[in-house]
Protein backbone atom coordinates (compact mmCIF):
# COMPACT_ATOMS: atom_id res chain seq x y z
CA UNK A 1 0.00 0.00 0.00
CA UNK A 2 2.93 2.23 0.86
CA UNK A 3 4.98 1.35 -1.77
CA UNK A 4 2.32 2.47 -4.12
CA UNK A 5 1.75 5.31 -2.83
CA UNK A 6 5.49 6.06 -3.60
CA UNK A 7 5.65 4.67 -6.88
CA UNK A 8 2.71 6.91 -7.44
CA UNK A 9 3.95 10.36 -5.93
CA UNK A 10 7.12 9.82 -7.08
CA UNK A 11 6.29 8.67 -10.79
CA UNK A 12 4.08 11.85 -10.79
CA UNK A 13 6.61 14.23 -9.52
CA UNK A 14 9.14 12.75 -12.68
CA UNK A 15 6.25 13.15 -14.94
CA UNK A 16 6.95 17.35 -13.89
CA UNK A 17 10.47 16.99 -13.80
CA UNK A 18 9.86 15.86 -17.69
CA UNK A 19 7.16 17.96 -18.55
CA UNK A 20 9.55 20.93 -17.10
CA UNK A 21 12.47 20.12 -18.89
CA UNK A 22 10.55 19.75 -22.36
CA UNK A 23 9.04 23.33 -21.22
CA UNK A 24 12.61 24.91 -20.54
CA UNK A 25 13.80 23.82 -24.00
CA UNK A 26 10.89 24.28 -25.99
CA UNK A 27 9.38 27.51 -24.19
CA UNK A 28 9.82 30.85 -26.51
CA UNK A 29 11.01 33.42 -23.84
CA UNK A 30 12.05 33.64 -20.56
CA UNK A 31 9.44 34.10 -18.44
CA UNK A 32 7.51 30.97 -19.81
CA UNK A 33 11.06 29.17 -19.28
CA UNK A 34 10.71 30.28 -15.83
CA UNK A 35 7.19 29.39 -15.41
CA UNK A 36 8.13 25.60 -16.63
CA UNK A 37 11.29 25.39 -14.27
CA UNK A 38 9.24 26.54 -10.97
CA UNK A 39 6.77 23.60 -11.80
CA UNK A 40 10.01 20.97 -11.28
CA UNK A 41 11.00 22.67 -7.98
CA UNK A 42 7.12 23.10 -6.46
CA UNK A 43 5.55 20.41 -7.72
CA UNK A 44 8.14 17.61 -9.53
CA UNK A 45 10.69 17.65 -6.17
CA UNK A 46 7.80 18.31 -3.75
CA UNK A 47 6.02 14.96 -5.16
CA UNK A 48 9.41 12.78 -5.33
CA UNK A 49 9.32 13.98 -1.43
CA UNK A 50 6.50 13.04 -0.20
CA UNK A 51 6.58 9.63 -2.30
CA UNK A 52 9.82 8.82 -0.43
CA UNK A 53 8.62 10.09 3.53
CA UNK A 54 7.13 6.41 3.85
CA UNK A 55 10.24 5.13 3.34
CA UNK A 56 12.67 7.70 5.24
CA UNK A 57 13.09 5.76 8.31
CA UNK A 58 12.05 8.49 11.47
CA UNK A 59 10.56 11.45 11.97
CA UNK A 60 13.85 12.96 11.48
CA UNK A 61 14.60 11.65 8.58
CA UNK A 62 11.50 12.94 6.60
CA UNK A 63 11.43 16.25 8.38
CA UNK A 64 14.82 16.60 6.83
CA UNK A 65 13.12 15.47 2.99
CA UNK A 66 10.50 17.89 3.64
CA UNK A 67 13.30 20.89 4.60
CA UNK A 68 14.78 19.94 1.63
CA UNK A 69 11.86 20.71 -0.53
CA UNK A 70 11.00 23.76 1.69
CA UNK A 71 14.29 25.59 0.93
CA UNK A 72 14.48 24.60 -2.64
CA UNK A 73 11.45 26.01 -2.96
CA UNK A 74 12.22 29.74 -0.92
CA UNK A 75 15.31 30.06 -2.96
CA UNK A 76 13.49 28.80 -6.66
CA UNK A 77 10.66 31.19 -6.16
CA UNK A 78 13.05 33.97 -5.14
CA UNK A 79 15.90 33.19 -7.88
CA UNK A 80 13.24 33.00 -10.75
CA UNK A 81 11.72 36.51 -9.56
CA UNK A 82 15.42 37.77 -9.70
CA UNK A 83 15.79 36.39 -13.02
CA UNK A 84 12.56 37.72 -13.97
CA UNK A 85 13.30 41.11 -13.31
CA UNK A 86 16.31 40.96 -14.37
CA UNK A 87 15.30 40.37 -18.22
CA UNK A 88 12.50 42.44 -17.82
CA UNK B 1 22.04 -3.10 -10.68
CA UNK B 2 21.39 -2.68 -14.20
CA UNK B 3 19.80 0.68 -13.15
CA UNK B 4 22.74 1.85 -10.96
CA UNK B 5 25.14 0.89 -14.01
CA UNK B 6 23.12 2.83 -16.75
CA UNK B 7 23.15 5.75 -14.29
CA UNK B 8 26.45 5.57 -14.16
CA UNK B 9 26.97 5.59 -17.55
CA UNK B 10 24.47 8.24 -17.88
CA UNK B 11 26.70 10.57 -15.70
CA UNK B 12 29.85 9.72 -16.63
CA UNK B 13 28.61 10.92 -20.41
CA UNK B 14 26.90 14.24 -19.25
CA UNK B 15 30.51 14.87 -17.30
CA UNK B 16 32.72 14.15 -20.47
CA UNK B 17 30.26 16.53 -22.31
CA UNK B 18 30.09 18.93 -19.53
CA UNK B 19 34.40 18.86 -19.70
CA UNK B 20 33.98 19.44 -23.86
CA UNK B 21 31.17 22.45 -23.78
CA UNK B 22 33.16 24.12 -21.52
CA UNK B 23 36.58 23.86 -23.06
CA UNK B 24 34.94 24.04 -26.73
CA UNK B 25 32.62 27.67 -25.51
CA UNK B 26 33.95 31.19 -26.46
CA UNK B 27 31.64 32.86 -24.35
CA UNK B 28 33.66 32.95 -21.15
CA UNK B 29 30.09 32.99 -19.00
CA UNK B 30 29.00 30.41 -20.18
CA UNK B 31 32.03 28.40 -19.85
CA UNK B 32 31.26 29.61 -16.22
CA UNK B 33 27.86 28.20 -16.51
CA UNK B 34 28.78 24.83 -17.66
CA UNK B 35 31.88 25.13 -14.90
CA UNK B 36 29.18 25.37 -12.12
CA UNK B 37 26.76 22.18 -13.51
CA UNK B 38 30.05 20.34 -14.24
CA UNK B 39 31.23 20.71 -10.85
CA UNK B 40 27.34 20.12 -9.19
CA UNK B 41 27.55 16.22 -11.51
CA UNK B 42 31.13 16.01 -9.91
CA UNK B 43 29.53 16.02 -6.52
CA UNK B 44 26.80 13.56 -7.76
CA UNK B 45 29.81 11.03 -9.17
CA UNK B 46 31.53 11.28 -5.80
CA UNK B 47 28.30 10.42 -3.70
CA UNK B 48 28.40 7.46 -5.91
CA UNK B 49 32.03 6.70 -5.36
CA UNK B 50 30.69 6.63 -1.69
CA UNK B 51 32.88 9.82 -0.79
CA UNK B 52 30.33 12.25 0.62
CA UNK B 53 32.97 14.41 1.96
CA UNK B 54 34.38 14.85 -1.32
CA UNK B 55 31.24 15.54 -2.64
CA UNK B 56 30.40 17.84 -0.28
CA UNK B 57 33.67 20.04 -0.86
CA UNK B 58 33.06 19.62 -3.91
CA UNK B 59 29.25 20.72 -4.48
CA UNK B 60 30.03 23.92 -2.08
CA UNK B 61 33.77 24.83 -2.81
CA UNK B 62 34.61 23.44 -6.30
CA UNK B 63 30.99 24.37 -7.88
CA UNK B 64 29.64 27.11 -5.25
CA UNK B 65 32.39 29.36 -4.10
CA UNK B 66 35.04 28.87 -7.33
CA UNK B 67 32.14 29.44 -9.69
CA UNK B 68 31.27 32.75 -7.76
CA UNK B 69 35.06 33.63 -7.77
CA UNK B 70 35.76 32.46 -11.79
CA UNK B 71 32.11 34.68 -12.51
CA UNK B 72 33.36 37.58 -11.32
CA UNK B 73 36.83 37.30 -12.75
CA UNK B 74 34.62 36.34 -16.45
CA UNK B 75 32.74 39.70 -15.62
CA UNK B 76 35.72 41.86 -14.88
CA UNK B 77 37.28 40.45 -18.12
CA UNK B 78 34.35 41.62 -19.93
CA UNK B 79 34.04 44.71 -19.11
CA UNK B 80 37.40 45.90 -20.68
CA UNK B 81 37.05 43.04 -23.40
CA UNK B 82 40.40 41.86 -25.11
CA UNK B 83 40.41 40.64 -28.61
CA UNK B 84 42.95 38.32 -28.66
CA UNK B 85 43.96 37.23 -32.08
CA UNK B 86 43.35 33.50 -32.44
CA UNK B 87 46.08 31.16 -32.29
CA UNK B 88 47.90 30.09 -35.18
CA UNK B 89 47.28 26.49 -36.33
CA UNK B 90 50.72 25.26 -35.42
CA UNK B 91 50.40 26.21 -32.27
CA UNK B 92 46.73 24.60 -31.81
CA UNK B 93 47.73 21.51 -32.43
CA UNK B 94 51.09 21.78 -30.68
CA UNK B 95 48.77 22.47 -27.35
CA UNK B 96 46.24 19.71 -28.72
CA UNK B 97 48.61 17.29 -28.48
CA UNK B 98 50.60 18.62 -25.40
CA UNK B 99 47.27 18.20 -23.39
CA UNK B 100 46.32 14.65 -25.14
CA UNK B 101 49.63 13.34 -23.62
CA UNK B 102 48.96 14.57 -19.74
CA UNK B 103 45.30 13.36 -20.34
CA UNK B 104 47.46 10.13 -21.66
CA UNK B 105 49.37 10.02 -18.72
CA UNK B 106 46.97 10.53 -16.25
CA UNK B 107 44.78 7.81 -17.65
CA UNK B 108 47.22 5.65 -17.81
CA UNK B 109 47.71 6.31 -13.67
CA UNK B 110 44.42 5.43 -13.26
CA UNK B 111 43.66 2.51 -15.65
CA UNK B 112 46.45 0.67 -14.72
CA UNK B 113 46.89 0.33 -11.05
CA UNK B 114 49.59 -2.36 -9.33
CA UNK B 115 48.59 -4.72 -8.09
CA UNK B 116 46.90 -4.86 -5.33
CA UNK B 117 46.75 -1.32 -5.75
CA UNK B 118 48.67 0.96 -2.68
CA UNK B 119 45.91 1.27 0.23
CA UNK B 120 46.65 3.17 3.68
CA UNK B 121 42.99 2.87 4.32
CA UNK B 122 43.28 -0.51 6.34
CA UNK B 123 45.97 0.94 8.62
CA UNK B 124 43.93 4.62 8.79
CA UNK B 125 41.26 3.08 10.36
CA UNK B 126 43.03 0.59 12.65
CA UNK B 127 44.04 3.73 14.43
CA UNK B 128 41.03 5.78 14.14
CA UNK B 129 39.92 4.77 17.46
CA UNK B 130 43.04 6.68 19.20
CA UNK B 131 42.21 9.49 18.19
CA UNK B 132 38.27 9.84 19.06
CA UNK B 133 36.61 10.84 15.99
CA UNK B 134 34.15 8.35 14.05
CA UNK B 135 34.87 10.00 10.33
CA UNK B 136 37.96 8.84 8.79
CA UNK B 137 37.86 11.87 7.05
CA UNK B 138 38.48 14.19 9.44
CA UNK B 139 41.35 11.46 10.87
CA UNK B 140 43.19 12.03 8.10
CA UNK B 141 42.58 15.50 7.76
CA UNK B 142 43.24 16.84 11.19
CA UNK B 143 45.44 13.51 12.95
CA UNK B 144 47.58 11.87 10.19
CA UNK B 145 47.86 14.84 7.90
CA UNK B 146 47.07 17.79 9.88
CA UNK B 147 50.52 19.39 8.47
CA UNK B 148 48.83 19.46 4.75
CA UNK B 149 45.29 20.67 6.57
CA UNK B 150 47.53 23.67 8.05
CA UNK B 151 49.16 24.61 4.67
CA UNK B 152 46.06 24.50 3.23
CA UNK B 153 44.22 27.13 5.22
CA UNK B 154 47.63 29.20 5.31
CA UNK B 155 47.40 29.00 1.46
CA UNK B 156 43.89 29.82 1.26
CA UNK B 157 44.78 33.26 3.48
CA UNK B 158 47.54 33.93 1.11
CA UNK B 159 45.52 33.72 -1.99
CA UNK B 160 43.07 36.44 -0.07
CA UNK B 161 46.14 38.26 0.25
CA UNK B 162 46.83 38.05 -3.30
CA UNK B 163 43.08 39.52 -4.25
CA UNK B 164 43.82 42.55 -1.99
CA UNK B 165 46.79 43.01 -3.22
CA UNK B 166 45.25 43.78 -6.80
CA UNK B 167 43.55 47.45 -5.05
CA UNK B 168 44.86 50.54 -6.31
CA UNK B 169 47.11 52.00 -3.74
CA UNK B 170 44.55 54.89 -2.64
CA UNK B 171 42.68 52.05 -1.80
CA UNK B 172 44.34 50.18 0.34
CA UNK B 173 42.03 49.36 3.40
CA UNK B 174 39.11 50.19 1.68
CA UNK B 175 36.10 47.78 1.53
CA UNK B 176 34.85 45.85 -1.24
CA UNK B 177 32.14 47.44 -2.91
CA UNK B 178 30.05 43.94 -3.88
CA UNK B 179 26.23 45.59 -3.19
CA UNK B 180 27.37 47.98 -6.08
CA UNK B 181 26.79 44.75 -8.37
CA UNK B 182 23.26 45.84 -8.64
CA UNK B 183 20.68 48.49 -7.22
CA UNK B 184 18.74 47.65 -4.31
CA UNK B 185 16.51 44.95 -4.62
CA UNK B 186 13.39 43.98 -2.04
CA UNK B 187 13.48 40.60 -2.93
CA UNK B 188 17.40 40.38 -2.58
CA UNK B 189 17.01 41.86 0.82
CA UNK B 190 14.41 39.64 2.01
CA UNK B 191 16.06 36.61 1.33
CA UNK B 192 19.22 37.91 2.82
CA UNK B 193 17.50 38.47 5.81
CA UNK B 194 15.15 34.83 6.19
CA UNK B 195 18.05 32.57 4.88
CA UNK B 196 20.64 33.57 7.18
CA UNK B 197 19.93 32.00 10.15
CA UNK B 198 18.99 28.87 8.48
CA UNK B 199 22.38 28.85 7.03
CA UNK B 200 24.49 29.70 9.82
CA UNK B 201 22.68 26.61 11.88
CA UNK B 202 23.20 24.30 9.12
CA UNK B 203 26.97 25.49 9.32
CA UNK B 204 27.44 24.73 13.06
CA UNK B 205 25.61 21.15 11.69
CA UNK B 206 28.16 20.16 9.58
CA UNK B 207 31.41 21.21 11.51
CA UNK B 208 29.86 19.66 14.49
CA UNK B 209 29.12 16.67 12.76
CA UNK B 210 32.29 16.54 10.18
CA UNK B 211 34.34 14.80 13.45
CA UNK B 212 32.02 11.55 13.42
CA UNK B 213 30.09 12.52 9.81
CA UNK B 214 30.91 13.85 6.23
CA UNK B 215 30.71 17.20 7.11
CA UNK B 216 33.42 19.73 8.05
CA UNK B 217 35.02 23.17 8.43
CA UNK B 218 35.68 23.46 5.25
CA UNK B 219 32.27 22.87 4.31
CA UNK B 220 30.47 24.74 7.54
CA UNK B 221 33.05 27.91 6.69
CA UNK B 222 31.89 27.65 2.73
CA UNK B 223 28.12 27.57 3.98
CA UNK B 224 28.76 30.09 6.37
CA UNK B 225 30.89 32.41 3.94
CA UNK B 226 27.88 32.14 1.56
CA UNK B 227 25.62 33.35 4.10
CA UNK B 228 27.47 36.40 4.79
CA UNK B 229 27.95 36.92 0.63
CA UNK B 230 24.73 36.93 0.42
CA UNK B 231 24.02 39.66 3.14
CA UNK B 232 26.63 41.97 1.35
CA UNK B 233 25.41 41.92 -1.95
CA UNK B 234 21.94 42.34 -1.25
CA UNK B 235 23.36 45.78 0.78
CA UNK B 236 21.66 44.41 4.22
CA UNK B 237 25.55 45.04 6.01
CA UNK B 238 28.32 46.42 3.84
CA UNK B 239 31.45 44.41 3.43
CA UNK B 240 34.00 45.69 6.46
CA UNK B 241 37.18 47.63 5.06
CA UNK B 242 40.43 45.55 4.60
CA UNK B 243 42.01 47.78 7.41
CA UNK B 244 39.66 46.43 10.28
CA UNK B 245 41.82 45.14 12.74
CA UNK B 246 38.75 42.84 14.00
CA UNK B 247 38.41 41.92 10.39
CA UNK B 248 42.40 40.53 10.60
CA UNK B 249 42.00 38.56 13.56
CA UNK B 250 38.64 36.81 12.62
CA UNK B 251 40.92 36.03 9.57
CA UNK B 252 43.81 34.49 10.94
CA UNK B 253 42.04 33.07 14.22
CA UNK B 254 41.41 29.09 12.70
CA UNK B 255 45.22 28.80 11.23
CA UNK B 256 46.88 30.67 14.53
CA UNK B 257 44.68 28.19 16.76
CA UNK B 258 45.73 25.15 15.18
CA UNK B 259 48.95 26.59 15.14
CA UNK B 260 49.17 27.29 18.65
CA UNK B 261 47.52 23.80 19.48
CA UNK B 262 50.24 22.33 17.11
CA UNK B 263 53.18 23.94 19.02
CA UNK B 264 51.93 22.29 22.09
CA UNK B 265 51.53 19.24 20.71
CA UNK B 266 55.91 19.37 21.27
CA UNK B 267 55.33 19.93 25.18
CA UNK B 268 51.61 17.67 25.27
CA UNK B 269 52.18 14.52 23.14
CA UNK B 270 55.73 14.92 22.25
CA UNK B 271 55.92 16.08 18.04
CA UNK B 272 53.92 19.16 16.63
CA UNK B 273 50.55 18.64 15.87
CA UNK B 274 50.56 15.93 18.05
CA UNK B 275 47.77 15.69 20.71
CA UNK B 276 47.65 14.65 23.56
CA UNK B 277 45.24 10.84 23.59
CA UNK B 278 42.77 11.63 26.15
CA UNK B 279 42.25 14.89 24.64
CA UNK B 280 42.40 14.69 21.03
CA UNK B 281 38.86 14.82 19.71
CA UNK B 282 37.91 17.97 21.90
CA UNK B 283 41.40 19.79 20.71
CA UNK B 284 40.08 19.10 17.15
CA UNK B 285 36.63 19.81 17.42
CA UNK B 286 37.99 23.02 18.73
CA UNK B 287 40.45 23.91 15.71
CA UNK B 288 37.68 23.17 13.63
CA UNK B 289 35.36 25.62 14.65
CA UNK B 290 37.78 28.36 14.08
CA UNK B 291 38.86 27.35 11.37
CA UNK B 292 35.11 26.85 10.07
CA UNK B 293 35.24 31.14 10.98
CA UNK B 294 38.54 31.67 9.53
CA UNK B 295 37.58 29.58 6.62
CA UNK B 296 33.88 31.34 6.12
CA UNK B 297 35.20 34.83 6.35
CA UNK B 298 38.73 34.45 4.20
CA UNK B 299 36.47 32.36 1.53
CA UNK B 300 33.64 35.83 1.52
CA UNK B 301 36.50 38.32 1.04
CA UNK B 302 38.01 36.03 -1.60
CA UNK B 303 35.10 36.17 -3.48
CA UNK B 304 34.14 39.84 -2.44
CA UNK B 305 36.99 41.14 -4.47
CA UNK B 306 39.60 43.73 -3.96
CA UNK B 307 38.59 46.84 -1.97
CA UNK B 308 36.99 49.31 -4.11
CA UNK B 309 35.48 51.90 -2.35
CA UNK B 310 36.96 53.87 0.79
CA UNK B 311 34.97 53.68 4.09
CA UNK B 312 33.10 57.33 5.01
CA UNK B 313 34.02 57.95 8.28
Amino acid sequence: MLDAFTVLAVSSGTFFFVAGTVGLLRFPDVPTRLHALTKVDNLGLGLVAIGLLPHAGGLLAALKLVSVWLFALISGAIVTQLIARAVR
Amino acid sequence: MTAALAFDIGLVILIVSMGLWMLMVRDNVVAVIVFVIYGLLMAIAWVRLSAVDVALTEAAIGSGITGMLVLNAAARLRSGEIRWPRPSRALSIAAAAFCAMISAGLAAVVLLPPHPPPSLAPLALEHLDQTGLGNPVAGVLFAYRALDTLLEKVVVLLALIGVWSLAPDRLWGGAPALDAFMPTNDLLVFFARVLPPFGIVFAVYMTWTGASNPGGAFQGGTVLAVMWLLVMMAGVARAPPIGDARLRWLLVAGPALFLVIGFAGFFLAGAFLAYPPDHAKALIVVVEVALAVSIGATLALLAAGPPERMQKQ
